[in-house]
């Protein structure tokens, strides 16, 4: 094990605060989720260390509570969008053909549509509940892991030791988990870091608008909305959780920017 | 000693290595080594890879590529020390004073510029000449190099060029600039035999007519004895011997140079040829999807149980592409292929378990042959966990056994390929394919890949194991030193058709065909003055037609 680089160690702790603070929120939370516990938009103060929000909630508390809902929404959006990106870009180069043709026409007319229009149209037809806004959101990504997956699995395609498992007679699974996904790890988890900031991004947007994470529920886009008015009074609540957002979407990147550095170097394997 | 232009003293140069988890540490590439190369005279550099041989090379313009650095003694050019002479003074050595060709030519080329461009390139940046002289120059060395159309080719691109071609221009290119010293590191390597003759020839000729001094670095010690006025033989970075490359070649001193002298002493008695055949390829024609024209035409060989059948040719004769129509990777379009007996389906995916069981194939670059990520108990446990269902311990016993048989001992099994040499991957990929059990092995240019020596240990390993196992060896190649070593009988292809067929005794004996002959006399032979007799034979016939 080689030391563990500043930057990485850095990242490492903001990382795992956020992530620690929203699996034990519960526990950590000084006060619930929509309680009332003061007057609107009250100072920070030793009871309410970021003060308090537009109806008097404690800020604190809904930052934490929010903090969950933001990173669990999109940890399970970035894992659904890999494992479906994934699974099937390296199926389309694996197979090529028509099955590679017809996924990635899919994916070009779906990524020919901003995907926060079509999230909105959809969420706007849909009821609104996390499922839902996970399965949206796990879907439109998966498009961009697609593209990536297949362009990576198509060089790893060409090389011999998969036409000798193909000689061999061994079956698309063992191709594709066994040949092909250890060695596209590398740049499948850097993207990762990259993919999973840009969904806490977009269920904080589509909270923004109304048709994200729904009330009373917090969630970090959810309390900008909340608090936008504010600003124009001087009172800095909105501006907490865009703080939340760029220190955890930094920190994400700087780890995975090291896991990729240690197993591109690692058992001789492929760079980038 | 006063016509000295290159003399290096004590050479000593250092990289530092980083094993995998592991502190890094500083490796010794290059140990005292001292080199002298006289005005107008090559100096061959001889070695397996790995010997230092490009390293020294490249020391000779105080380069030291990637992480290496010069760390002892002289490099006096010209009577000026240069290993630790500065950036500036560097600059305008290399280039001007010493020049280089590489081995890749179609890599060290800029695809985007025409050849005249790059030709004359540093010529200009050097404020040697003026443009029209450089150009004039250029044109004059293509004409030398026997190049078609001098005054034209200088403005077709790369890749408007064939690669025997490409490297006479970066020949043209390293002499423009009227160099004292020209650093040729594999020029050949890359090319076919009947290609390889000619640049050599031409290399030959342009060194002797400017005059230029020149180190030869190879490892093939056939062909610096064509070119080479002295030899030095290296091995893990230090001198084996040195000496005028008639003395390395008639009398060498050293175990080691007569090893290397000595090669491919494999002697191999021809078998019975009228046995029913386990193969049986019948008029195959074959084509790649989306072209009109057949890379295959009319293939037809037999091989017998037990046997090897050598199929030689120069890039681009089809030969890998009846490989992989005989595997199924590219369904021929006519003809039948028969295996023990049953004819095989075109289609890869329409044959049966035992159909792929029994026929392997062990491919020319083992690194990526083998996945990376996986160990070498995978790698070789796979087909048997795959073909026979074994698993656990009886399975290690298995594997344990076929790493004895590539003589490779039991620690082998938990390595990655990257930790393994270039021969013990070819072995782990030899034993990959013996461990289903095949009755054919198809080898595709198995030993190209290798240094001699290790390609030898490697092709005796092939023959031991075809004597305990009886399988039966499709051997692709286009060496003929390795055909005359392994080959019961010989299919020579040109132009994806085979031209000359049968036992070998009858296919290396005349009356040779026009292009079997071209083939056969293209091979260097370890003899002095065998290019000029090999160019003086062909210009008689020429002749005489």
């Amino acid at each position: 094990m080689r030391r563990i680089p500043l930057a990485a160690l850095i990242g490492l702790i903001f990382t795992g605060a956020y992530f620690g603070a929203a699996i034990f929120a519960p526990w950590i939370a000084p006060y619930g989720m929509a309680e009332v516990v003061g007057d609107s938009w009250e100072p920070w103060s030793s009871t309410h260390w970021l003060g308090t929000d537009t109806i008097g909630r404690d800020l604190l508390s809904r930052m934490i509570w929010g903090g969950q809902t933001t990173i669990f929404v999109a940890a399970a959006a970035t894992l659904l969008s890999f494992s479906l990106g994934s699974v099937l870009g390296f199926t389309a180069a694996v197979r090529g053909g028509w099955v590679d043709q017809i996924l990635s026409r899919t994916v070009d007319l779906m990524m020919s549509i901003p995907s926060l229009i079509s999230a909105l149209v959809i969420l706007s037809v849909m009821p609104v509940t996390l499922p839902v806004l996970i399965l949206v959101m796990g879907i439109l990504d998966s498009t961009r892991v697609f593209r990536l997956s297949r362009a990576v699995a198509v060089d790893i395609t060409v090389m011999d030791y998969v036409e000798a498992a193909r000689l061999r007679g061994e079956g698309q699974g063992w191709i594709i988990f066994r040949e092909i996904l250890p060695n596209a790890l590398s740049p499948l988890v850097a993207e990762m870091g990259l993919r999973f900031i840009f969904a806490v991004l977009f269920i904080s947007t589509l909270s923004f608008l109304g048709l994200g994470v729904q009330p009373p529920m917090a969630d970090w886009g959810g309390i900008v909305k909340e608090n936008k008015e504010g600003i124009v009074y001087g009172i800095p609540a909105a501006l907490i959780p865009a703080f939340a957002i760029a220190t955890l979407a930094i920190s994400v990147n700087l780890v995975a920017d090291w896991i990729l550095n240690r197993t591109s170097s690692l058992k001789g394997g492929r760079g980038g | 000693m006063a016509d000295v232009l290159l003399d290096i003293r004590n050479l000593r140069i250092e990289a530092t290595s980083y094993p995998p988890g592991e502190p890094p540490r500083d490796v010794v590439l290059v140990d005292d080594v001292s080199v002298a190369v006289e005005k107008g005279r090559v100096l061959g550099l001889i070695g397996e890879s790995g010997a230092g041989k490009s390293t020294i090379g490249l020391s000779a313009m105080s380069y030291g590529r990637g992480g290496v650095r010069l760390t002892g003694g002289q490099i006096l050019l010209n009577g000026r020390e240069i290993r630790t002479a500065g950036m500036r003074e560097l600059r305008s050595l290399r280039g001007h004073e010493v020049t280089y060709v590489a081995q890749s030519a179609a890599a060290a080329f800029n695809p985007a510029k025409q050849l005249m461009e790059q030709v004359i390139e540093t010529s200009l940046s050097h404020g040697l000449m003026p443009r029209a002289e450089a150009e004039a120059r250029a044109v004059d060395l293509f004409r030398q190099l026997g190049l078609p159309d001098p005054e034209n080719i200088g403005k077709r691109y790369p890749h408007q060029v064939s690669g025997g071609q490409l490297q006479r221009v970066m020949t043209a290119m390293a002499l423009c600039p009227k160099p004292d010293l020209v650093i040729f590191d594999e020029p050949t390597t890359a090319l076919d035999v009947t290609t390889q003759i000619d640049v050599l020839a031409a290399i030959k000729r342009a060194i002797h007519e400017t005059g230029v001094a020149a180190l030869y670095i190879t490892h093939d010690l056939a062909v610096v004895a064509q070119v080479a006025d002295d030899i030095m033989v290296l091995r893990h970075g230090k001198m084996v011997e040195y000496g005028t490359t008639e003395q390395i070649i008639t009398r060498p001193s050293e175990e080691y140079t007569r090893a290397l002298v000595s090669v491919r002493g494999i002697e191999h008695a021809e078998k019975d040829p009228s046995v029913e055949p386990v193969l049986r390829v019948q008029n195959v024609t074959a084509r790649y999807k989306g072209t009109n024209f057949d890379v295959l035409k009319n293939v037809s060989v037999d091989l017998p149980p037990g046997q090897t059948l050598a199929i030689v040719g120069e890039s681009g004769s089809g030969k890998s592409t009846l490989a992989r129509a005989i595997t199924g990777l590219l369904p021929p379009s006519q003809g039948r292929i028969t295996f023990a007996g049953r004819e095989l389906s075109r289609e890869l995916k329409a044959r049966s378990k035992d159909d792929l069981r029994e026929v392997q194939m062990i491919y020319q670059m083992a690194d990526v042959a083998m996945n990376p990520r996986q160990t070498v108990g995978t790698i070789i446990g796979r087909p048997l966990e795959f073909y026979f269902g074994m698993s656990g311990e009886q399975k290690r016993v298995r594997i344990q056994e076929l790493l004895d048989q590539i003589e490779m001992g039991r620690g082998f099994i938990d390595r990655y390929p990257a930790e393994l040499s270039g021969g013990q991957k070819q072995r782990v990929c030899i034993a990959r394919a013996l461990a289903a059990k095949p009755k054919l092995i198809i080898c595709d240019e198995v030993t190209s890949a290798l240094d001699p020596l290790v390609a030898d240990g490697i092709l005796k390993l092939l023959l031991n194991l075809q004597a305990a196992e009886g399988v039966a060896y499709l051997f692709i190649t286009h060496d003929i030193a390795t055909v005359r070593a392994i080959a019961d009988r010989i299919a020579v292809m040109f132009k994806g058709q085979v031209v000359r067929y049968g036992p070998k005794s009858q296919v290396l004996a005349p009356p040779f065909d026009d292009y079997t002959d071209l083939l056969l006399s293209s091979v260097p032979e370890m003899e002095l003055g065998w290019l000029e007799q090999v160019l003086e034979h062909r210009k008689m016939e020429s002749a005489g037609n």
